[in-house]
């Protein structure tokens, strides 16, 4: 090489947006310096779908199956916020049981979001088995969210006042046996990883990221945690039940993506503490639906010829569409704010009133109204805290829905931790900064 | 932590009495622009507000039309930014508090940045200008964050269309590229 080309060493690299290990959301501009990164630059918004513009243009509920596209790895996490957020405005309290079913959902969330994040960045280092352990584990939860909600990713769960319907009675079982899988999968992954040399040198002391930068960039969640700050928003203002149920905080010392991967399994083990005690302390649920219970369809039928003298008395057996509806499922898990929760289908069917409350939840330019005001609800979000800022005019639709991303500001304070770092290290480092394209680019 | 001699603390120094709302963690001081810069300053000095937890912005154009509450703006006044900050004890993990500050601004005018205090503020300016078009001071080559640059316009904006559609743009500078030859595609050394 020549004497004038070795003065001019550093150029310029484009990592992504079409580049596996930027999951195709993202660009990375590095200047780099032989294999040193000497500045990096994140490009983003390659996932904008202007979910806060549209959130302001349809019915507060209607809002909700599109906070399942946020953080599309624990979405029951971002459904229990939005609705929060709102319920807060209309100052609706939930009824205990779905307190406890939101936070049971949300836990397993978490831990589908961290096995999700553990095996995509073992992959990315190579440890393909690793991610098969952990993905097939976490497929064993989507079929517990499947069997709480009806599908896997895309949940829309919480409703403002509640959650969509109470949990099938098995499901604790169900939870349980699933855990059996994620545990034996996490200790398996555990035993590949934690001690394996190639994965230690990749991730022991690489992507360092300080407590004061962590903190200058408003880095939140496991991150922030891999630095050893404890902050938590479930210990530090603990919302839903979070008060009542016995967990710890699991902090880092480092900082690094080895710290990051540590902190993310021993939440893993905690989220399932978590959601075992939910179980334990779960107040009394729904009564059963007596066999005799009529068709919904028949109870429609009877009411459009004004035959509603026993419907409002009879038990609805509803379309699995419409389950939690009927009144069995839903006393217990929905508020009892006329103007906000749609009513049991009894009294849909069989009495004018609740047909009118019905039409009223429903009919567009109607809804629900809380009041005008605003209001901001944190909740821990896989990735850190998860905000949601709300601002009402007293219509049937929000002014404003802020959604404080966690991984914004995760991507944010990125450089930090990839310049002075090599080339191949920043696939490390991005990985164990589980960026969610849906949230960061709503 | 108490929040009445912080709030008092902060009418002092922007010299006037300014209204606060909310209890707790929800309470949000409305501070004149001019002065927001200088209460962030002051918080994060003084007070240890060490974590800027969001800074975002509210159109309020056409806000409480056709119900019976009075918008909220003042005169002339259509955009809100909040300054959400957070005293954390990085110790225990625990908040001592939480403090909103709202800042009324024009569409014209340009709030100081607190991009030098909170790195974070960087891409939360970003963002502000992108969806709003408020526009920080010192910072006259603002790039977008989520828009790509041929955008036109400030989508979060209250008059800007929901179904508005803009021209496809092609790749960026496709004569350039085609003047380049396969040797000028090769990985560059600038500078």
């Amino acid at each position: 090489m020549s004497q004038d080309r070795r003065e001019s060493r550093s150029y310029m690299l484009n990592m992504g947006p079409a580049h596996p290990a930027m999951h195709g959301v993202v660009r990375l501009v590095l200047k780099l310096e032989g294999e040193r990164v000497l500045q990096s630059e994140a490009e983003i918004g390659y996932l904008h779908r202007a979910f806060e513009k549209h959130a302001e243009n349809d019915p507060w509920n209607n809002v909700i199956p599109w906070t399942d596209r946020l953080n599309y790895v624990s979405p029951l996490i971002n459904n229990a916020g939005y609705c929060m957020a709102v319920e807060k405005l209309a100052k609706i309290a939930v009824p205990e049981r779905a307190q406890y079913l939101r936070v049971a959902s949300s836990e397993i969330s978490r831990i589908t979001d961290h096995l999700t994040c553990v095996g995509a960045n073992a992959m990315e280092l190579g440890s393909f088995t690793a991610f098969l352990y952990l993905i097939q584990a976490r497929e064993e939860l989507y079929r517990c969210i499947d069997a709480l909600c009806g599908a896997r990713v895309t949940t829309s769960y919480t409703r403002v006042g509640g959650v969509k319907g109470d949990m099938p009675a098995d499901w604790p079982a169900m939870v349980r046996a699933a855990f059996e899988k994620v545990r034996s999968a996490v200790k398996d992954a555990d035993g590949l990883l934690t001690k394996n040399r190639i994965f230690v040198d990749r991730t022991r002391g690489v992507g360092i990221l300080s407590k004061e930068t962590a903190l200058a960039y408003g880095i939140t969640g496991p991150m922030l945690r891999s630095t050893g700050v404890p902050y938590d928003v479930r210990r530090a203002e603990p919302y839903l039940v979070y008060d009542r149920l016995d967990f710890e905080v699991p902090v880092g010392m480092a900082g690094d993506n080895f710290d990051r991967y540590l902190v993310r399994l021993a939440e893993i083990d905690q989220s399932m503490r978590i959601v075992e005690q939910c179980f334990a302390q779960l107040p009394a649920g729904p009564i059963q639906a007596p066999d005799d219970a009529m068709p919904g369809s028949k109870m429609a039928d009877l009411g459009k010829h004004g035959k509603t003298a026993e419907l409002l008395d009879t038990a609805a057996a509803v379309d699995p569409v419409l389950e939690g509806g009927a009144r069995c499922g839903r006393d217990s898990v929905m508020a009892d704010a006329p103007a906000s929760t749609l009513p049991p289908k009894e009294e849909t069917y069989g009495s004018i009133e609740g047909l009118m409350r019905h039409f009223e939840i429903i009919m567009w330019g109607r809804g629900i109204t809380p009041p005008a005001g605003e209001a901001y609800v944190a909740v821990e979000g896989g990735n850190g805290e998860l905000g949601f800022h709300v601002v009402s005019d007293g219509k049937d639709r929000a002014w404003r829905v802020r959604v404080r991303p966690p991984c914004f500001f995760n991507m944010a304070g990125l450089h930090k931790m990839l310049e002075g770092g090599a080339v191949a290290d920043v696939v490390a480092t991005f990985g164990s900064i589980n960026m969610i394209a849906g949230e960061l680019d709503r | 932590m108490d929040l009445a001699p912080i709030l008092s603390d902060i009418e002092a120094l922007c010299g006037a009495p300014l209204s606060a709302r909310g209890a707790g963690s929800d309470t949000v001081l409305t501070v004149p622009p001019a002065k927001a810069r200088a209460a962030v300053e002051f918080l994060k000095a003084k007070h240890g507000f060490n974590v800027l937890v969001d800074l975002t912005c509210v159109d309020y154009q056409g806000f409480g039309k056709g119900t019976q509450n009075v918008s909220p703006a003042p005169e002339g006044r259509r955009f809100k930014l909040v300054y959400r900050l957070m005293a954390l004890d990085a110790g225990t993990g625990l908040i001592k508090a939480r403090l909103a500050l709202d800042s009324w601004v024009d569409g014209e005018s340009v709030p100081a940045t607190i991009k030098d205090l909170f790195p974070a503020a960087d891409w939360l300016e970003r963002e502000v200008w992108d969806m709003f078009g408020v526009r920080f001071a010192d910072r006259p080559d603002v790039k977008r964050i989520l828009m790509y640059p041929e955008f036109t316009g400030h989508p979060l904006r209250k008059d800007y269309p929901i179904k508005k559609r803009q021209p496809l743009i092609g790749p960026a500078d496709a004569s350039a590229r085609e003047r380049l030859s396969p040797a000028d595609l090769r990985p560059r050394i600038v500078e």
